[in-house]
């Protein structure tokens, strides 16, 4: 057969050969139409939707956190304000190996090793795309060492964030608060979104009250990123379409606090611990927050080790501790001219009437006797005397002769026993004792009955009584008002940081005290400045260029068994009576109310009134008019012409004069 | 006609016949020289942007395209008989090597594909991509066409034993463009449209059979590979940034240098594999456009090249060269697009990296060859 054997033939190969040539060419052509077509579909029908999708990919969505708003005294000067830091941020879905990062950063240097899982248990508390400050003002060294390694931390960044600073250290610590990271039960409390790039939140204080306002309004801006989720510096026109939103500066608060008068209060206390407050009678305005000893609030916004929280809060002396607002003490004898003022409005004594002090004060109807608490015999003392010597006996017997409901309805509006409303958390209330309270408080009926001893106790501010040092301030105030009262308040204008515009808040008053005229009042303030004159603080205010009017007080720290007398070098320091000094001045015309606790000072007047004068002096001395200064005589350190200069010093009122002349 | 000046025309005439003449001389393709040149060029430019603006990547980029033309420009002095005559031999030699680096892939427990010569380091799968063509042509020059069932087999193995080696290194890709290299010379050399047909149907079949008794992962790879967009962070990620690119390029793209898919490293592989999504990005489909007439110039001109060769060996291994050109165009065009499941295949002549570029460059030499040697038959 010859088709066994196929014979090559070149002209059928080669017309094969170009019929194929040109179905090759057609294939080539139909599918580079087929790529065009799907190059168009890409380019052109769908091209929004994938320069939606590039643009998403580039440009990150970062916020810009708000400037916090700044804190500033009366006269305007800094207490809180912002400087910009660097600290460690982490995004932990950018991060490959979260353990073995943190070990790294810890090996670094860059984390403390015991703090560790505080920071697992931060990052664990945010979502995978959330960024997590880990560590807060590195220092410059910190940075340096970051920079070399970072290549090996995908995920991790130094930021440039502003941080809270606070010009005066421990300066007024416990009213202004301070700033600290954001921890996982605040996250609980707070608009996550709103906070997204700010690592700092107020925690007491001022700060944490007005958190809202202080916050301000986070702004935000596109970055470049590139696949890593890095930004990367601008490239020309790829920047072009990048969307800003500026932030919204936090409110500026203008604290009611004066400066001068906190250093000059910090200072005076030398080391003790206590409280001061000292208020503006007509305003409620707090002039002086103190609380002694504080602490810096810097090392919070820095990032505070565990070890320095742990030594904060296992001193002694409790710093973190608010002694203005959470201490709980008697009032001592600084109960005693509110419970004078109470006898003169219920007429259960007159100005002038005196009583005998033979030393002691048997309780009616008892067989228990009362001492004079510092010993020692007044004789024949009048309400004017009884304050100014702080006369126990005399008041053991006005506070029985009133008993417990009166005293309870007239104190109750002096803010015993209740918040006083400052515009700051943590307040206390102290105890303002009453039949009805006593009834609930033991379940014992002849325990809850009220005894006599208990209206006793009332008299020198003893027993089931309690207070804070803010609310002793306020008392203090209302005396110096004559029973006005106002609420206490930290802020007392808003500044707008855009407009500079400021608002005034204004004053809130509060019921005033019933009852009493303006001669009563008078009265009580005499007998107040007696104190100063030739009472138990005689010593403090003989050199002021301005009339003072207080009252001292020991509140005891322990008891002392019936039949014992306390004797203060015995007594372990931590045991000794609690030193309390209430005053006001200028006393004919009051601009300021002071309340002073110094624990464990021992008498009132050794150890909290030189510390009144001091706040006084830096408050009042720049504010008295210079011609009323120079006229006003130094008053005699001499108590026989005592009360001659109390009356010139205040110009009186036509109404006191009669009253004044009859005095003792 | 315009004429600026009497001079000038006869000038230009003597200058370009004077090109003419050095090209003659030097057995080179005039067009197909330019087009090659100016996708060259086009594609320096693109890889200084997509490399994030390094010279030193264009620089080795360019010393490989200088290799790559000092090979054409050899390969195209030699004689269509020598090619001929060394053909079974060189596809011998690469059969060697392969095994060679096989064997040391097995001993270092490693993918193995270089061969180190201390002075430079060759994959011997690109010896193949040459050399089965040549043999395939060199067993079909003397054979009636189309080939008959024996010759089909022998050509099968001629194919299938380089291309199962490269594969087993493994080198899929590469092994895939050897294939598609032999079988398209035994489509040009006449293979029945029934036979191919009935291989597309046996193959469709034997998927379906082979399908059930895939691994879990096994079926998931070859789904991705369809589907990639079913994993966007693994497999689709690829695919998904660099249509990404493309699309937000739009017409006119955003600018050299101003991809931000590109420039901001979303696109994996921007300066090798997928580099012609940067294209898309930046010069937009104007300049996809540009570069796909370019290349189907050279396709074109390759093509009408090998037509007018005079006999079997020279025609079957210049087709085969130039139909392979453009299955690499398409192949790397349709993956960076959507169009084709991703696999490693470079943008030839544009992407960077790997000996492919020396390799194409000296299959153009060899066409070029082909054609300028052919007898002048008549006048």
């Amino acid at each position: 057969m010859a088709g066994a054997v196929r014979i090559k033939d070149l002209y059928k190969e080669l017309r094969m050969f170009l019929r194929r040539s040109v179905v090759a060419a057609a294939i080539i052509l139909a599918l580079s139409l087929l790529l065009i077509g799907r190059l168009v579909l890409l380019q052109i029908v769908r091209y929004d939707y994938y320069t939606e999708l590039a643009q998403g990919n580039r440009a990150r969505l970062e916020p810009i956190p708000a400037n916090r708003g700044l804190i500033l005294d009366r006269n305007g000067a800094v207490l809180a304000e912002n400087q910009p830091s660097y600290q460690l941020e982490l995004v932990r879905e950018q991060v490959p190996d979260l353990e073995q990062t943190l070990k790294a950063l810890s090996s670094l240097d860059l984390i403390p090793a015991d703090e560790l899982d505080d920071v697992r248990r931060l990052i664990r508390s945010h979502r995978g795309f959330e960024t997590v400050p880990i560590r807060l003002r590195l220092t410059e060294e910190q940075i340096a060492r970051f920079a070399v390694y970072r290549n090996q931390f995908p995920g991790v960044e130094i930021q440039a964030r502003s941080t809270r600073f606070y010009p005066h250290g421990a300066l007024a610590v416990h009213a202004l608060g301070y700033v600290g990271s954001i921890s996982e039960s605040d996250l609980g409390q707070i608009d996550r979104a709103a906070y997204v790039g700010t690592s700092l939140i107020g925690k007491l204080g001022v700060e944490a009250a007005r958190e809202s306002q202080l916050h301000g309004r986070n702004g935000f801006q596109e970055i470049l990123v590139n696949a890593q989720g890095r930004s990367v510096n601008n490239q020309g026109v790829l920047g072009r379409a990048l969307r800003r939103q500026p932030p919204t500066a936090g409110t500026d608060l203008i604290l009611s606090l004066d400066l001068p008068a906190q250093e000059a209060a910090e200072k005076a206390f030398m080391g003790r611990r206590g409280a001061a407050i000292a208020l503006d009678p007509h305003t409620g305005d707090v002039l002086v927050m103190a609380s002694m000893p504080g602490f810096d609030p810097g090392i919070f916004g820095r990032g505070i080790t565990r070890n320095e929280y742990r030594e904060l809060e296992s001193n002694i002396d409790l710093p973190l501790f608010n002694r203005a607002l959470r201490g709980i003490y008697p009032p001592g004898s600084t109960v005693k001219p509110v419970l004078g003022m109470a006898g003169l409005a219920y007429g259960v004594v007159t100005a002038e009437e005196t009583h005998f002090c033979p030393g002691t004060y048997h309780v009616p109807n008892t067989n228990r006797i009362a001492r004079e608490g510092k010993g020692g015999v007044h004789g024949a003392v009048d309400l004017r005397t009884a304050i100014a010597k702080s006369c126990d006996v005399y008041f053991y017997g006005l506070a029985y002769q009133l008993g417990p409901d009166r005293i309870h309805e007239f104190l109750a509006p002096f803010g015993f026993g209740k918040l006083t409303g400052i515009d700051i958390a943590g307040e206390r209330t102290g105890l303002l004792p009453s039949r009805e309270w006593k009834k609930q408080r033991f379940k014992n009926p002849s325990d809850g009955a009220w005894y006599p001893g208990d209206s006793v106790n009332f008299g020198i501010g003893q027993g089931f009584m309690s207070v804070t040092p803010m609310q002793m301030a306020q008392v203090t105030a209302v005396l110096a008002a004559q029973g006005a009262v106002f609420q206490p308040r930290l802020v007392s204008a808003v500044r707008d940081p855009g407009t500079g515009k400021t608002t005034q808040i204004e004053p809130v008053p509060l019921p005033r005290v019933k009852g009493g005229t303006p001669e009563q009042w008078q009265v009580i303030m005499e007998g107040m400045r007696g104190t100063m004159i030739r009472g138990t603080a005689k010593a403090i205010a003989t050199t002021a260029e301005y009339t003072m009017a207080g009252k001292t007080g020991t509140a005891q720290a322990f008891s002392v068994a019936q039949n014992s007398r306390y004797v203060e070098r015995n007594v372990d320091e931590r045991l000794r009576d609690h030193s309390w000094f209430i005053a006001f001045a200028p006393a004919e015309a009051p601009q300021i109310a002071v309340a002073v606790l110094v624990e464990n000072g021992g008498f009132g007047a050794s150890a909290a009134a030189p510390i009144a004068r001091q706040i006084m002096d830096a408050y009042l001395l720049p504010r008295l008019p210079k011609a009323a200064v120079a006229p006003t005589p130094t008053p005699t350190p001499t108590p026989a012409s005592a009360t001659a200069t109390a009356t010139a010093t205040a110009p009186p009122p036509a109404t006191q004069k009669p009253a004044e002349g009859t005095a003792r | 006609m315009i004429r600026i000046t009497p001079g000038s025309d006869s000038t230009a005439r003597r200058t370009l016949s004077g090109a003419a003449r050095v090209l003659l001389a030097l057995q080179l393709d005039g067009p197909l020289l330019v087009g090659l040149s100016l996708v060259a060029i086009y594609g320096l430019i693109v890889l200084y942007s997509a490399s994030g603006q390094d010279w030193g990547t264009v620089l080795r980029a360019a010393a490989r395209l200088a290799i790559g033309t000092v090979a054409m420009l050899g390969l195209a002095q030699v004689r269509p008989q020598q090619l001929r005559a060394a053909a079974p031999w060189l596809w011998g030699l690469g059969l060697v090597l392969l095994i060679v680096v096989d064997a040391m892939g097995v001993i270092g427990k490693g993918a193995q594909r270089w061969l180190d010569l201390g002075v430079i380091r060759f994959q011997p799968s690109e010896i193949m991509k040459l050399a089965v063509p040549m043999f395939g042509a060199w067993y079909l020059r003397e054979r009636p066409l189309p080939p008959t069932i024996p010759d089909l087999a022998v050509l099968a193995s001629i194919i299938l034993v380089p291309a199962g080696l490269t594969a087993l290194q493994p080198d899929l890709g590469t092994a895939v463009l050897i294939t598609i290299g032999g079988v398209l010379l035994v489509v040009m050399a006449g293979l029945s449209i029934w036979f191919m047909l009935g291989a597309v149907a046996i193959g469709g079949v034997g998927a379906w059979f082979v399908w059930p008794l895939l691994h879990d992962y096994q079926r998931n790879r070859v789904l991705t590979l369809l589907d990639p967009e079913s994993d966007p962070l693994g497999a689709g990620y690829h695919i998904i940034q660099s249509q990404i690119a493309i699309g937000s390029g739009g017409l006119f793209g955003k600018g050299w240098l101003n991809g931000s898919q590109s420039q901001l490293e979303y696109l994996p592989e921007r300066h090798t594999d997928f580099i012609f999504a940067v294209i898309g990005e930046e010069f937009g489909l104007l300049g996809l456009t540009v570069l796909l007439l370019l290349y189907l110039f050279v396709v074109g001109r390759a093509l009408y090249l090998a037509s007018q060769t005079q006999d079997t060996f020279a025609r079957l291994l210049a087709s085969s060269l130039a139909l392979t050109f453009f299955v690499y165009i398409f192949i790397n065009t349709g993956m960076v697009s959507g169009l084709l499941p991703v696999v490693g295949v470079p943008l030839p002549l544009v992407s960077y990296g790997g000996t492919s570029m020396v390799t194409l460059l000296a299959g153009f030499g060899i066409l070029m060859a082909l054609y300028s040697h052919r007898k002048l038959i008549g006048s």
